[in-house]
C-alpha cells in the first residue's frame, strides 16, 4: 500500500462497498447453512423419537413387514422395499431410453436432432408431477389392466410413469457428457475404420459411463422421493409385493396418505417422520454416490 | 448504485413482512379495523368482533367455508378462516390453541395420544355423514349383510360368486389405516378393525376411490353418500338402503358425526358461529346442500364407544 | 453380425427409442390439451370455483399461483443471488468451500415432501405461520435457492477474465466490479435460470399441500390491501395454488363436472409452463443480444 494521504476518502468508500458487499453475500451463505441444519435437526429430532420416546425397535422399523399403527406394529419394510424397488426400475426402464436420446442429439443426426429432441426433453422436464399423476390414473392404469393380469395399479405403473418423469434428468447429464467429449477420440476411432455403432459401443460409452451413471443415480433420487404421481398410481397396500402388478406402497405415498390424518405426537405420526428421515439419509447417500462417480470421472 | 438500492428495497420488504406478520397474529386489533370499515351494517349483532380460525378435515371443509362465508355476510366485524390438512391437524392446531376451531371426521379420543389433552376439548357435533359400501355395477350384487361384508374384507371371500354375484375376483380399494372413514366404515359395518390386505387398495379420498371403483371389475369400496350417483353400485346393509331417511330414523347403522372441537368452552364470537351452525337456516339449507345429514334432525344419538340412543 | 448390419440395427434402434420420447410427449400433451382445451374459457380462468354446482373456475388457484410465484422470488432472488456472488468471487477454494457447495447439492436433491413436512413443522407448525401463502413461499425458496446459487455461480464465472482484471486495474473495488462490470455480463444467464427455476413453483404441489394449504378463503378482489385479511395479497391467508387444486378436485371433487375442470386446470398449467420455458429463452437470448451488441 502506498501512501493514503490523496485519496483516502476513495478508500473508505472503497472499504465501504466491500464490508456491504462481502457482509451481504456471507449472510446469504450462512442462511443456507442454516437451512440445512435446521432441516435436519427438525427431521432428525421427529424421527428418532418414534425410537427414542415411543420405543419402537429401530430394528422392528427397519425389518418389520407389518405395517398396523392400531396393534402397534410399526414395520416399514414394505415401504422402503417399495420404494427402492419402483426407483430401481423407473432407472432400469429410462437409463437406455435416455442414453438413447443422448446419442440421438449428439451422434446420429446432431444436426437437427437436438433442435427436435432438446425442447421435448425440456418440456417432460416441466409437466408437473400432479399431471403425471393424473394421466397416469387416466391412461396408463386402464391399459395396464386390460394387457397384464391385476388390476392396472400397482408397481409397474408406479415405474413406468416414474421412469418418464425422470427421462429428462438422464438425458440432459448424458447429453452434456457426450458434447463434452473430445472431437478426436472419436476421429481416431473413425479413422480406424470403426462403423458408427462400434465407435459409440467401444469407445463413446465406456468414457462418458461415469457420467451416465451420475444421470441415472440423480434420476433415482428424483423417483425415489416423487410424491403424489406415485401415490396415485401404485395402489398403496402396505405388504411386499409379490409381483410387478400389485399393489405396493412407497415410503412417500405412505407419508401423504397417512400425515394429515394423525395427529402430531402420537406414535404413528413419528414414524412418519421416522421414514421421512430414512428419505432424507437416502438423499445424502444419492449425493455421496454422485460424488464418488464424479471423482472417479476426473481421474 | 441500483443494487443498493435494491437491496435497501428487499430489506424493507423483508422489514415489511416481518411487521405484516405481527399484525396477523394480533388478529383482534385487525379485524377492529375491518369492523369500523363495515360497521354501517346490522346493528343487532354488532358487537361481535374478532377472528376465527378453523383447521382440519377436508371432508368438513367446504361445509364450514360455505357457512363461515354467511356467517361474515351477518357479523361484518368477524373474520373466519377455514384451512384444511386433515382430522390430524386440526386436532392438534385446536389442542395447540393455534386455532380456535379442529374439524374432525372422528372423536378426539379416539385420534389423541394425549388423553388429558383430548379432554380439554369441547366435541360440538354439526352434522352427520353416512357411508355406504360401493360396488362396480358389473359385479351384479345389490346387498350384503354384516358378515359378508367382513369376510369380504377380511379376505374370507374373494369372488363375487360366492355371494351371489357374477364370477369375477374381488378388488378392495380400502383407505389408509388413520383415515377417519374407514374408522367410522369399519366400526360400525363392519364391528371389527380389519388388517390390510395384500394386493388391496388403498386411496385416501374418496374422488380416487370412485373412479377406482368405477373403472376396476370386480371393486368395492366405500364413500360417503354425497359421492354417489349411478356410476358406482351403493349396495343395501342387511337389507336397508343407505338413504338419509334410514339413517336419520336410525335404521341404517354406518355414519359418524362431524366435529369442529374448540380448546376449552369457546370465546363469545366463536360460540356466536358454532350457534349459528345449529340453526335451522344453516342445518337444512347448507347442511343438505352439501351432502351431509343435519345433526339436529337425527332422531337418534349416539356416543363415544358406539352405544346409541333414541 | 457384420459391423455394418450391426451398424444399421443399433442406429434403428436408437432412432426408435428418440421418436418415441417425442411420441410419448406428443401423446401426453396431446391428452392433456385436447381434454382440457375446450374447457378454457374466459370465465372458467376468471371465476371461483364451486364446491357441488357445476362451473367452477380457477380464478383464485391462478391468481394464487401467480402470486406465490413472486413471493417466493422476492425470497429466493435476492439470496440466491447474493450466495451465488459468494461461491464464483468471494469464496476461497478450501474446504469450507467444499461444504457450502455440497450443502447446495443436497438442498437442490431433497425429496419436495421432506422439506414440505419441514415447512409443516417448522413455518405452519412452530413459528405460527398456519397454511398460508408465506409458508409456501418459505418452503419453495428452499428448492429454488439452491437452483439460484448454482446459476449465479456458473454466470459470473462465465464472465471473460480480461473484464474483471480491467476493473481491478481502474482501481474499482471489487464489489464494485461485481455489480457494475461482472453483473451486467452475467445477466442473461442468470434471468434464463430464475425463469426457469420459477417455473417450478407453478408445479409443485406435495410441499405446498403441507405449507399453503388445500383451501381458498373468500378473498374479496377488489381490496388491495395485503393487511386485510381477505385481500387477495395478504401473504397470511391460506392458499390453493393450480397445481394443489388439480390434485383436491381429482380426489375429493363433489362438482358434477370435476373431471372437465381437473383437465381444464391441467391445461393451463401445462401452457403455462410451457410460457414459461418459451420466455426464458427468448428473453435470454434477447438479453445476451442486447449487451453483446453494445460492446
Amino acid at each position: 500500500m502506498k501512501s493514503n494521504q490523496d485519496t483516502p476518502l476513495l478508500l473508505r468508500k472503497h472499504r465501504t462497498e466491500e464490508w456491504i458487499g462481502r457482509g451481504y453475500t456471507t449472510i446469504c451463505v450462512l442462511f443456507l447453512i442454516v437451512i440445512i441444519v435446521s432441516i435436519v435437526y427438525f427431521v432428525a429430532t421427529k424421527g428418532i423419537s418414534t425410537f427414542a420416546i415411543d420405543a419402537v425397535s429401530l430394528s422392528d422399523f427397519l425389518f418389520g413387514t407389518t405395517w398396523s399403527p392400531d396393534d402397534n406394529q410399526f414395520g416399514a419394510l414394505p415401504f422402503i422395499y417399495g420404494s427402492f424397488l419402483t426407483s430401481l426400475l423407473a432407472a432400469l426402464i429410462a437409463s437406455p431410453l435416455s442414453v438413447c436420446a443422448a446419442l440421438f442429439m449428439t451422434e446420429i443426426v446432431p444436426s437437427w436432432g437436438k433442435k427436435i429432441l432438446q425442447p421435448v426433453i425440456e418440456l417432460l422436464a416441466g409437466i408437473p408431477s400432479v399431471v403425471y399423476g393424473f394421466i397416469g390414473l387416466s391412461i396408463l392404469v386402464p391399459f395396464m389392466r386390460d394387457t397384464f393380469p391385476g388390476q392396472g395399479i400397482g408397481v409397474a405403473a408406479g415405474a413406468i410413469v416414474l421412469s418418464i418423469m425422470i427421462l429428462p434428468t438422464i438425458t440432459s447429464i448424458a447429453t452434456d457428457a457426450l458434447g463434452a467429449l473430445p472431437r478426436n477420440l472419436k476421429e481416431a476411432s473413425y479413422g480406424l475404420g470403426a462403423t458408427r455403432w462400434q465407435t459409440i459401443y467401444g469407445v463413446i460409452i465406456p468414457t462418458v459411463l461415469p457420467s451416465i451413471l451420475t444421470g441415472v443415480v440423480l434420476g433415482m433420487a428424483r423417483a425415489f422421493g416423487e410424491a403424489l404421481a406415485v401415490q396415485m398410481v401404485i395402489g398403496n397396500a402396505p405388504h411386499i409385493p409379490t409381483s410387478l402388478f400389485e399393489s405396493a406402497s412407497t415410503l412417500t405415498s405412505v407419508i401423504t396418505l397417512n400425515m394429515s390424518n394423525t395427529v402430531m405426537g402420537s406414535v404413528q405420526n413419528n414414524a412418519l417422520w421416522s421414514m421421512a428421515m430414512i428419505l432424507m439419509l437416502m438423499t445424502f447417500v444419492f449425493v455421496f454416490v454422485v460424488r464418488l462417480l464424479e471423482r472417479r470421472h476426473k481421474i | 448504485m441500483k443494487l443498493k438500492k435494491l437491496l435497501l428495497l428487499t430489506l424493507t420488504l423483508a422489514f415489511a413482512v416481518s411487521l405484516a406478520a405481527c399484525g396477523n397474529k394480533d388478529n383482534t386489533s385487525n379485524s377492529a379495523t375491518n369492523a369500523e370499515n363495515n360497521n354501517a351494517g346490522k346493528s343487532e349483532t354488532a358487537a361481535l368482533s374478532g377472528s376465527i380460525l378453523a383447521s382440519g378435515s377436508t371432508a368438513l371443509q367446504p361445509l364450514v367455508e360455505q357457512v363461515g362465508k354467511k356467517f361474515m355476510d351477518k357479523n361484518p366485524g368477524v373474520s373466519v378462516q377455514v384451512q384444511g390438512g386433515g382430522s390430524g391437524t386440526g386436532l392438534t392446531q385446536v389442542s395447540g390453541g393455534q386455532v380456535q376451531i379442529g374439524n374432525s371426521d372422528v372423536f378426539a379420543t379416539e385420534k389423541m395420544k394425549d388423553a388429558a389433552a383430548a379432554k380439554e376439548l369441547v366435541d360440538h357435533q354439526v352434522a352427520v355423514v353416512a357411508i355406504a359400501a360401493v360396488v362396480n355395477p358389473e359385479v351384479g350384487v345389490t346387498s350384503l349383510t354384516k358378515q359378508q361384508l367382513v369376510d369380504i374384507f377380511t379376505g374370507k371371500i374373494t369372488n363375487w360368486k360366492e355371494v351371489q354375484g357374477k364370477d369375477q375376483a374381488i378388488v378392495i380399494v380400502n383407505r389408509p389405516s388413520s383415515s377417519g372413514t374407514r374408522a367410522t366404515f369399519e366400526k360400525y359395518a363392519l364391528g371389527t378393525k380389519t388388517e390390510d390386505l395384500k394386493g388391496s387398495i388403498q386411496e385416501d379420498s374418496s374422488g380416487t376411490v370412485k373412479k377406482l371403483v368405477t373403472d376396476t371389475p370386480g371393486a368395492i369400496g366405500y364413500l360417503a353418500l354425497s359421492y354417489l350417483d349411478d356410476k358406482v353400485k351403493a349396495v343395501q346393509y342387511d337389507g336397508v338402503d343407505a338413504t338419509v331417511d334410514n339413517v336419520v330414523a336410525g335404521k341404517y347403522p354406518v355414519w359418524a358425526y362431524e366435529h369442529m372441537y374448540t380448546k376449552g368452552e369457546p370465546d363469545a364470537t366463536t360460540k356466536a358461529f358454532l350457534d349459528y351452525f345449529m340453526t335451522d337456516e344453516v342445518q337444512n339449507g347448507d347442511v343438505v346442500e352439501l351432502g351431509y345429514i343435519p345433526a339436529n334432525k337425527m332422531q337418534v344419538k349416539r356416543d363415544e364407544a358406539g352405544n346409541v340412543t333414541k | 453380425m457384420k459391423p455394418k448390419a450391426a451398424d444399421k440395427l443399433a442406429t434403428g434402434i436408437i432412432v426408435f427409442f428418440a421418436l418415441l420420447i417425442v411420441a410419448v410427449l406428443v401423446g401426453m400433451l396431446g391428452f392433456i390439451l385436447f381434454r382440457g382445451l375446450s374447457h378454457i374459457s374466459w370465465d372458467f380462468l376468471t371465476s371461483g370455483p364451486q364446491t357441488i354446482r357445476e362451473g367452477g373456475g380457477i380464478g383464485p388457484q391462478l391468481f394464487n399461483s401467480l402470486y406465490l410465484l413472486i413471493l417466493t422470488m422476492i425470497i429466493t432472488i435476492p439470496l440466491g443471488l447474493g450466495a451465488g456472488i459468494y461461491m464464483a468471487e468471494y469464496a476461497k477454494p478450501n474446504k469450507l468451500t467444499d461444504a457450502i457447495r455440497l450443502i447446495v447439492e443436497v438442498l437442490s436433491s431433497f425429496p419436495s415432501i421432506v422439506v414440505g413436512l419441514f415447512g409443516l413443522l417448522v413455518v405452519v407448525q412452530y413459528f405460527d405461520f398456519g397454511f398460508s401463502l408465506f409458508s409456501g413461499a418459505v418452503v419453495l425458496t428452499i428448492f429454488n435457492m439452491p437452483l439460484m446459487v448454482r446459476v449465479t455461480e456458473q454466470a459470473f464465472r462465465s464472465v471473460p477474465k480480461e473484464q474483471k482484471e480491467a476493473g481491478l486495474a481502474m482501481g474499482l473495488s471489487k464489489w464494485k466490479i461485481i455489480t457494475s462490470i461482472l453483473f451486467p455480463v452475467a445477466l442473461p444467464i442468470i434471468v434464463t435460470g430464475t425463469i426457469l427455476a420459477a417455473g417450478r413453483v407453478f408445479g409443485e404441489a406435495a410441499a405446498l399441500l403441507f405449507t399453503a394449504g388445500m383451501t381458498t378463503p373468500h378473498i374479496n378482489f377488489s381490496d388491495w390491501n395485503p393487511l386485510h385479511h381477505n385481500s387477495p395479497l395478504n401473504p397470511f391467508r391460506p392458499a390453493e395454488t393450480l397445481a394443489v387444486h388439480i390434485w383436491k378436485v381429482n380426489s375429493e371433487g363433489l362438482a358434477p363436472d370435476a373431471v372437465q375442470i381437473a383437465a381444464g386446470a391441467s391445461a393451463v398449467l401445462v401452457l403455462l409452463v410451457l410460457i414459461f420455458n418459451l420466455l426464458a429463452r427468448w428473453l435470454g437470448r434477447a438479453l445476451y443480444r442486447k449487451f453483446t451488441s453494445i460492446k
